[in-house]
Order: C-alpha cells, then structure tokens, then sequence
C-alpha cells in the first residue's frame, strides 16, 4: 500500500514538474531558445506573492503577480532577448544565465537566505481520504489539475487561435511569418510572456506545497528540463508525461531511502537519454 | 597571380621576447614577494586556467556549458583520493586528478551530447549536480560535510604556498601553450568551422562530433587541474562549494567581458576580475548582480568584448588565424 500511496503522490507531484517545464518547452519550442533563468523567476514570483500577500492575501497577491510576471516577460523579450537572438545561439544562453545570476542575488539580497513558505489556511492541509493509508491532499490535487489545465490551454491556443497560428508559423519559419505580415518580435514577445506567466503559477502553487528560497531556482530549472527531455522536446503533452514520469521515480526513489528522492529522478532522466533520447512522446513529423 | 598566407601578425613578432620576460619575472616571484602575493597570484593563474577553458569550449568550440563545475569537482575530489588516500606525491597526484577527471569526461560526454544547444547547457548543469549527489555518498570523502588535503599537514606554510605558487604556473603555462598549439593545429580549425556552422563544417569534412568531444574531455582535464589547484590553495574541499554554479558565472563573465574567442580575451578579463574582486567582495550579494549586468550590457553592446573592442580583432599576440593576401603583380 505504500508503494500505491508513493505512486500517486509521485503522480500529482508530476503535475508540478510538468507546470514548471509548460514555459520551458513553449518558449524553446517558438524560438529555439532556452531560459537558463526560468526556474529564479518561478521563484521570483513565489516571493513577490509573499510579500504582496503579506499586505493583502494569498488570491489578491496571486491575481496582481501572474499578469505582472507576464508582462516582465514580454518587455525582457522586446527589449534584450530579441536582440540577443540575432546575435547567434551564445547571445541569449549568456543573457538568460545572468538574469538567473541577477534574480538568485538579488532575491538573496532582500529576503535573505532564509527558507519560507506562502502560508494557505485550509488548502494545504486538507485532503481526501481514500483509505486507512492513502489520501489525496487537496493543493497537490488542484497544482495537478492546473498543471492539465494549462497544458489544454496552450494547446487550444496554438491550434485553435489565430494568435496561436501566427505563433507556429513562426516557430516553423521565421523569414516566411514575417513576409506573411506577422510581426516576429511581438510573438517572441508573447511568447516569453505565457512562458514566465506559466512560470509564476508554478513557483506560487510550489511555494504553497513546500518551504522555499532563492536558491532553488536552478532545481526548479533542473527538473522542469528533466520533464522537457523526458517527455520528448517540442511535445506539450509529452512534457505532461515526462513531469508525472519525473514525479512518480523520485517519489519511489524516496520510498526506498529518502536521500535517493531527487537522485533517483536525475537517473530516469539519464536512463531515457540513454535508451530513447527522442523522449517518450516526440514531437509528430509534420504536426 | 600568387597568394601569401600569414599566421603571423606585426605584433606576434614580439610576442616571444615580451612572454619571456614575464615568464622570468613571474618565476622570479616566490624569491622577490611575499607569500601573501603568492597567493593572490595563485588565485588569478586559477582564474585564468577557468576561462582559457571555458572560452576553448565555447568560443572556439560552439559548446556553451553552465556544469563545468562538475569537472572542477572531479578534480578537487581526485586529488585528495590520489594524494592522501593512495599516498601518491603531492606533483603525481595533481597530474592523476586532471588525467582522471579527463577519462570521466568521456563517457559523460557520450550522455551530454545527446543535447544540442541550450539543453546542452542545462545537460552539463544536471551532470554536476548529479556528480555531487554521488559525491556527497561517499563517507571516505567525507560526505556532504566535505574533508581535508593532509599532504601538507608537515609542511612549512611559506615552502608551501611557494610550492603550490611554481605548481600553478606551471599548469597556467602548459594550459595557455596548449591552448595555442591546438587552436593552429588542424583540430583548431575544425573546431572553428563548427563553431561558425556545424553543418556546413560538417560537409566539407569535419567530423564535428570527433572535434567536439575531443575538446570536451581536453578542456576537463584543464578544469580538474583548476580543481586540483583549489584544493591545494584551500586545503579543504566541500561540495557544495566545488561544485557550486558561481565558478560557471565567473568564468562566463570573464570570457563575455574581455573577448570570447580570441586567447587573449579571458586572460585580460582574469585580470580585470581579479582586480575588481577585492572592492566589489565588500558588497555581499550585490558583488554577482553586478557581474550579471556587466554581463548583459557586454553581450549587447561590445560582444567581442573588451579585447576585440580595443583592438578592434586587428591585434594579436596569439594568432590562431589564416591571412590571405593578393601578392601585387612584379614583386
């Protein structure tokens, strides 16, 4: 019965990863670039929330950050990634990578290095009762839910949206998007927007779930690519998998000692990119 | 018509004089200054092996790795097994850490090339962390609380220090030498090609992974030595300090500021860093956000960094590139 409960707790913790990992894949997917910042600015958000919930509360603080997250994520675009983008593939790495730098610091700077929490009332301790060993805890279920929820949401978006098309046409070429009349910058824009604005939901519903402080960013990051290249690249529906995939192995590696949690999820990851380096749901030719 | 292909350039020529006499001078140190200074100047030799390294990988290599980290670890780690655990010599032992670390190279990097790109970079990030998870199993290297070089338990602190000193002057040397002799060798050029565009290297006849992994295990056997060095300026390794992604920031910021693919880029900016280090160490924190802006502004604004904005990439004591000029018609 243990094992069960390890597994579905391994499962809704997956939907955490895969939350973290939707604006990795997204951003990477629309312009080829990874965020090495993307996990400080998950937490960036889980602070902001805990200083504006401090004045105000927990559903007002998150209402204000997420828009705020994501309009630092399109103005970062316009104004220093896009140019970056011209300058090859280092330009933007080098760039991501010190924003990473900047936020840990700076986050170190203001709230110091202490470990905190975003505090919930009754969300975070309430849960279902399945049997005598088994429970579903209510935040881990709702982070899950909005992890599926999401996923839906950008792909509605980019199949069903004329915003969304305009956004594959440029992830497919560029040059050709632009003589279409699609203004590239703006949807690289939008882009880095939804990507930080994903981030922000799960660096909040993350700080809910666990104590929290700025130097997680990097794990966050670590584990989000996990789910990514897991999953398959380019696949939003294979990061959902890979995030669960990532969940459930470190959660049954914490059962079997609790220091080999997060060891035994680097190890999956490593396994696939040894046996099934394309991940477990690649991304369909011609889709 | 003919054509005239120079390697060498106006500067170049007084290049070996000029190195010489820095060389006698720097060799003359331990005999002239205090060890105090010694050790300051073990600190930027080590700066510069980083970023010699680094910029070998990246600027020249198209490689752009945030985990390297993970061989400086390797190599703090090996020193203290081969030094204190099998007893080898203090000189053995830092030559076994960085072979080692070089050998571990290997079969990682038939992992972290299965990712192109960005995803390389955070590839090289989880190989780090992982190394350190693994590391800190290890009760014989103390664990997670980290453990000592007693190789120097009996010795002098000033004969140390001096020899530690003549140690990383040598490396620093064999590394810069190394460096130069590779980038105008065959493989240099190669690494150069795929460095501008894989692909078209690749069909004109680079075996662009061959190229690539070749520099990768080079380059960690240059980061183990770094590790090796630390350890022995230290005297105590920790994990999460030897493997701490801050090396990765300093090396990168070195590189970006003073000049990514030249050789005589991060050398200026180990020295730049060197010197901003002691006044900006007083600011905390503040010190790395610093270094980020600094950073970004050069990535935008002066991408050859301070050495091609200088020179303007007409300068180079270290010439890696081919001239070709039109011989005139008569002469």
């Amino acid at each position: 019965m243990v094992w069960t409960n390890a597994l579905i707790q391994g499962l809704l913790t997956g939907g955490l990863y895969a939350l973290l990992a939707a604006g990795l894949s997204l951003v990477f997917g629309v312009m080829r670039i990874v965020n090495l910042a993307h996990g400080d600015f998950s937490i960036l958000a889980a602070f902001l929330v805990l200083t504006v919930a401090g004045h105000t509360n927990l559903w007002l603080g998150t209402i204000a950050v997420l828009p705020v997250m994501a309009l630092l994520g399109y103005s970062l675009q316009r104004s220093m990634l896009n140019k970056s983008i011209s300058m090859g593939v280092l330009s933007p790495l080098l760039i991501t990578f010190a924003f990473s730098i900047i936020i840990q610091n700076a986050l170190l700077k203001f709230f110091s290095s202490d470990s905190r929490s975003i505090q919930t009332d009754w969300l975070g301790s309430a849960s279902i009762k399945i049997n005598e060993s088994i429970s579903i805890g209510l935040l881990p279920l709702l982070t899950f839910s909005i992890g599926v929820l999401l996923t839906l949401s950008i792909h509605f978006y980019l199949t069903r949206t004329r915003g969304g098309r305009a956004m594959r046409a440029t992830s497919d070429d560029p040059t050709a998007a632009e003589l279409v009349g699609i203004n590239n910058r703006h949807i690289y824009g939008l882009a880095t927007g939804i990507g930080l604005f994903a981030a922000g939901i799960a660096g909040i519903l993350f700080g809910m779930r666990t104590q929290f402080s700025p130097s997680l960013g990097p794990i966050a990051l670590i584990f989000a690519f996990e789910a990514v290249i897991i999953g398959g690249l380019g696949s939003l529906w294979g990061t959902l998998l890979g995030g669960i995939v990532l969940g459930v192995s470190q959660s049954i590696g914490a059962q079997i000692n609790p220091a080999f949690g997060v060891l035994t999820g680097h190890l999956v990851f490593i396994l696939i990119l040894l046996i099934r380096p394309q991940g477990l749901l690649p991304k369909q030719k011609g889709n | 018509m003919s054509i005239l292909i120079k390697r060498s350039t106006k500067v170049s020529n007084f290049a070996i004089p000029v190195f010489a006499i820095i060389l006698i001078a720097l060799f003359l140190v331990p005999s002239q200054l205090d060890f105090s200074y010694q050790i300051k100047f073990v600190d930027l030799f080590v700066l510069i092996i980083l970023a010699t390294m680094w910029n070998l990988l990246a600027g020249f290599g198209g490689l752009v790795s945030v985990g390297q980290q993970a061989f400086i670890g390797i190599g703090a780690y090996s020193l203290i097994a081969f030094t204190d655990i099998r007893g080898f010599g203090v000189i053995p032992g830092l030559i076994l850490a960085a072979v080692f670390t070089g050998l571990l190279a290997i079969p990682l990097s038939f992992l972290v090339f299965r990712l192109k790109g960005g995803y390389f970079a955070i590839g090289t990030w989880v190989i780090a962390e992982i190394i350190k998870l693994i590391t800190v199993q290890f009760q014989a290297l103390g664990g997670g609380a980290g453990i000592s070089l007693a190789a120097f338990a009996d010795t002098e602190r000033e004969d140390r220090i001096r020899f530690v000193y003549l140690a990383a002057l040598v490396v620093v040397i064999v590394i810069l030498v190394g460096t130069f002799v590779l980038m105008r060798s065959r493989l240099g050029l190669a690494l150069t090609a795929i460095r501008d565009d894989a692909t078209a290297a690749g069909t004109l006849g680079v075996n662009v992974t061959a190229a690539q992994r070749t520099v990768f295990v080079l380059v960690a056997m240059g980061f183990g030595a770094a590790g090796a060095l630390i350890t022995l300026t230290n005297l105590r390794v920790q994990p999460d300090d030897i493997f701490s992604v801050n090396y990765s920031a300093i090396m990168i910021f070195i590189v970006v500021v003073g000049g990514l693919g030249t050789i005589e880029g991060p050398i200026v900016g180990a020295i730049l860093f060197f010197l901003l280090q002691d006044q900006l160490r007083d600011y905390g924190s503040i010190y790395l956000i610093i270094l980020g802006i600094f950073a970004i502004v050069s990535v935008l604004v002066a991408p050859r960094g301070i050495w091609g904005f200088i020179t303007r990439n007409k300068v180079s004591f270290f010439p890696t590139r081919y001239v070709v000029t039109k011989k005139k018609e008569g002469k």
